[in-house]
């Protein structure tokens, strides 16, 4: 018998994996709304996202709750108007009242005088002075707050002249606590820019390789395909493959945006970066390709790809701070691709993290692709049944 | 297993959500036998072929197709099957060409930009090869459909339907082409509504609610049918018709024009039926040649009498 009949058939060819590749890549271009999309959808979310996120709020308004008046802190109040985030609008009669200012909205800031701290400013005891931050908006006081911390070194320099003169070089004189309320990590611009890649990567991804069989299954091409002599495993990398292709441009797209119009420092290696690159759109496309072995049509695909999305801005850290998040959340938040890949692009771009860094992200990233793909495999049906 | 039956399969059963479509249908074709496929809408003829080729997995039933096991080996057979489906499953946006070139490669047809010309060449394709699928008409897919099955040579062809919506002069170029093909060995199964292209096959099977009721030449299905046809001419054949139709013996009641096609597969039950009628002279009775059609459709009104 010589090879048995199974086996001829059961084994990966190159040649029809290319034959479904050059086929995807020649109807991509055809189709061209979808190409439009995927890298107009691209750039539209980044400047939307971007420049509303990028907006640097000035003339916050701010409340003061003075326990007292003293030049000291007629100079500080004086240089935290003129750093020109701050607009003073209110003097707070109480805690209370401060608090409730806060938590209405009224103001953007308290800022708490204590009442010994000009007595204990002259003694060089570093007294703390208070400012309570509605950090439910992180982009709106992100700048505020770092502009705040600098005039700790600086409003007072005329005011400790002479025999205060030693309480001025090195450390500052007091020291400003920062109490970020309602929402204890202040993402920051830079921090989103680098997110959207994986945001926008997620859900061009997703969408795309959902549709790839329900497509087939749609215009009637299934049937053909299923009488041809393919694998599974052909027909998936061959659909695959040519969005790995469509991801690189838009990450292209979205990198050359965030370095020149958003300024995002990219500190570590675009080389480590293309590779993560690589298993992060692959990951996507799976579990999309999976959709689309379960979505009876189009649009059933297109909600499975919603049910994705969501949770995936939602708890991986691009919309909320991750530890704010409870355990459980956390715990999805681990599962999925997105999760890892903020970490790993944040990481890469703004700390200039290595491959000993990347790592530990990297791992669940590929394990979650090899899971999908297993899945799309066991889902795969190879007859019409 | 006889090693000269291409298909050779029996016992073939189907049902989708509870309801039974194929029934312990048996086919044999021989190989380079043009074997026709008749039968109703509905009939199971779409089921019966996708089991052949492995895309349904009967519930019942076994046999061979080009002696690999149907079950078993499915992704054997589709390497040496040549599949056109009943409506057109190629690629809309893309061309002509690039259909052709997809499928050599699927199949690893070596020489492939050669053999994508010559098979453009054998069915007249050449000068609309660059255009999309999706915009040529109805009797253009076809060849195209036509020219994809048989581009990798296969050993057997299954043809869903491949004249349906073709003109008269497409649909007879289509079938002096198949029979060139089977007269190079090519065995092929196809399924046709047209009793002209049931005549040009060198055996026929029809099936009637899942249930494969004849099969053999046409010669043979017409003798042993056994089935009579009276032609009468009257002047108001449509009130004849109501009268006739449903009588215990008369199977069928066709008008064409003013004249009535009568069959019975009871010859004797027939006589009996139209004779209070015979002596009207207002009608001309004159004994007819059964027709192909006729034998059909009288077998499938029988068939759903007793299946009722
Ligand atoms: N995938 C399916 N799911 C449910 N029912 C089906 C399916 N495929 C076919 N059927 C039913 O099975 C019956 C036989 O269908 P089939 O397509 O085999 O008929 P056919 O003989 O090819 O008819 P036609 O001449 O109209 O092409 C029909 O009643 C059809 O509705
Ligand atoms: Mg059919």
């Amino acid at each position: 018998m010589g090879v048995p009949p199974e086996m001829l058939m059961t084994r990966f060819s190159l040649r029809r994996f290319w034959a479904v590749l050059i086929k995807e890549f020649v109807q991509m271009r055809r189709d061209r709304l979808t190409f439009a999309m995927m890298v107009g959808v691209p750039v539209m979310q980044l400047l939307l996202f971007g420049y509303a996120i990028n907006a640097d709020p000035k003339a916050l308004p701010t409340a003061v709750l003075s326990a007292e008046s003293s030049a000291f802190t007629r100079s500080f109040l004086a240089a935290v108007e003129n750093s020109g985030y701050f607009r003073l609008v209110r003097e707070a009669t109480s805690e209370a009242d401060a608090a409730a200012l806060l938590a209405r909205g009224d103001v953007q800031f308290v800022i708490t005088v204590p009442s010994d701290f000009s007595r204990r400013l002259v003694r060089g005891e570093r007294p703390p002075l208070l400012v309570e931050a509605d950090a439910t908006d992180p982009a709106a006081t992100s700048n505020a707050i770092a502009a705040l911390s600098h005039l700790a070194g600086t409003a007072l320099a005329r005011d400790l002249g002479g025999s205060l003169r030693h309480l001025q070089p090195g450390e500052p004189p007091f020291e400003v606590r920062i109490h970020r309320r309602y929402n204890p990590e202040g993402n920051t611009q830079y921090n989103i820019v680098p997110g959207l890649i994986g945001t926008i990567l997620t859900m061009t991804m997703v969408i795309m390789t959902s549709l790839a069989m329900t497509r087939e299954r749609e215009r009637g091409t299934m049937e053909n395909l299923l009488a041809m002599p393919v694998l599974p495993v052909e027909v998936m990398l061959g659909k695959i493959i040519p969005f790995i292709v469509v991801g690189y441009i838009q990450v292209t797209v979205i990198m050359l945006a965030a370095r020149y119009l958003f300024g995002v420092p990219m500190v570590g290696s675009l080389f480590v970066l293309s590779v993560v690159l690589v298993a992060f759109i692959a990951a996507n496309l799976s579990i999309g390709f999976t959709f689309s072995t379960v979505a009876a049509n189009q649009l059933q695909a297109m909600q499975m790809s919603f049910f994705f999305f969501l949770p995936s801005i939602l708890l991986s850290g691009f919309m909320f701070p991750y530890r704010g998040m409870p355990d459980w959340a956390q715990a999805l938040g681990e599962i999925l691709p997105l999760t890892h890949f903020l970490r790993i692009v944040r990481g890469i771009l703004l700390k200039g993290n290595g491959w000993a860094e990347v790592w530990p992200e990297l791992w669940p990233l590929l394990a979650f692709m090899l899971g999908a793909m297993l899945l799309a495999m066991l889902r795969y049906r190879r007859t019409l049944d | 297993m006889n090693p000269d039956l291409v298909i050779d399969v029996s016992g073939l059963s189907k049902s989708f959500g509870g309801r039974p479509v194929v029934r312990d249908v048996a086919i044999q074709v021989r190989r380079g036998e043009i074997c026709g496929f008749l039968g109703p809408n509905g009939s199971g003829k779409t089921t019966t072929i996708r089991m052949l080729c492995g895309l349904l997995t009967p519930d019942a039933g076994e046999g061979t197709c080009l002696g690999y096991d149907i079950r078993r080996e499915a992704p054997l057979i589709k390497r040496e099957v040549g599949y056109m489906t009943q409506k057109f499953s190629l690629y809309e946006d893309l061309s002509i060409r690039e259909n052709l070139d997809f499928v050599a490669r699927m199949y690893a047809v070596p020489n492939r930009d050669g053999e994508v010309d010559r098979t453009l060449e054998q069915l007249g394709l050449v000068g609309r090869q660059h255009q999309l699928a999706g915009a040529l008409s109805g009797g253009w897919k076809q060849r195209l459909a036509l020219a994809a099955c048989i581009l990798h040579k296969p050993r057997l062809l299954l043809l869903d339907e491949p004249t349906a919506g073709v003109d008269p002069k497409a649909r007879r170029e289509f079938w002096d082409q198949i029979h060139r093909l089977a007269a190079d060995g090519l065995t092929v199964l196809v399924s046709t509504h047209y009793m002209d292209e049931a005549e040009r096959c060198h055996a026929i099977a029809y099936i009637a609610y899942g249930r494969l009721l004849v099969r053999g030449t046409v010669d043979s299905v017409l003798q042993d049918s056994n089935i009579a046809t009276w032609l009468v001419k009257a002047p108001d054949p449509a009130a004849l018709a109501r009268q006739l139709e449903g009588r215990p013996g008369i199977d069928m009641v066709v008008a064409f024009g003013t004249v009535l096609h009568v069959s019975g597969l009871d010859p004797e039950a027939l006589d009996r039926a139209i004779g209070p009628w015979r002596d009207d002279p207002q009608l001309q009775w004159s004994p007819a040649e059964p027709s192909l059609e006729d034998v059909f459709i009288a077998l499938m009104s029988r068939t759903r009498d007793e299946l009722q």
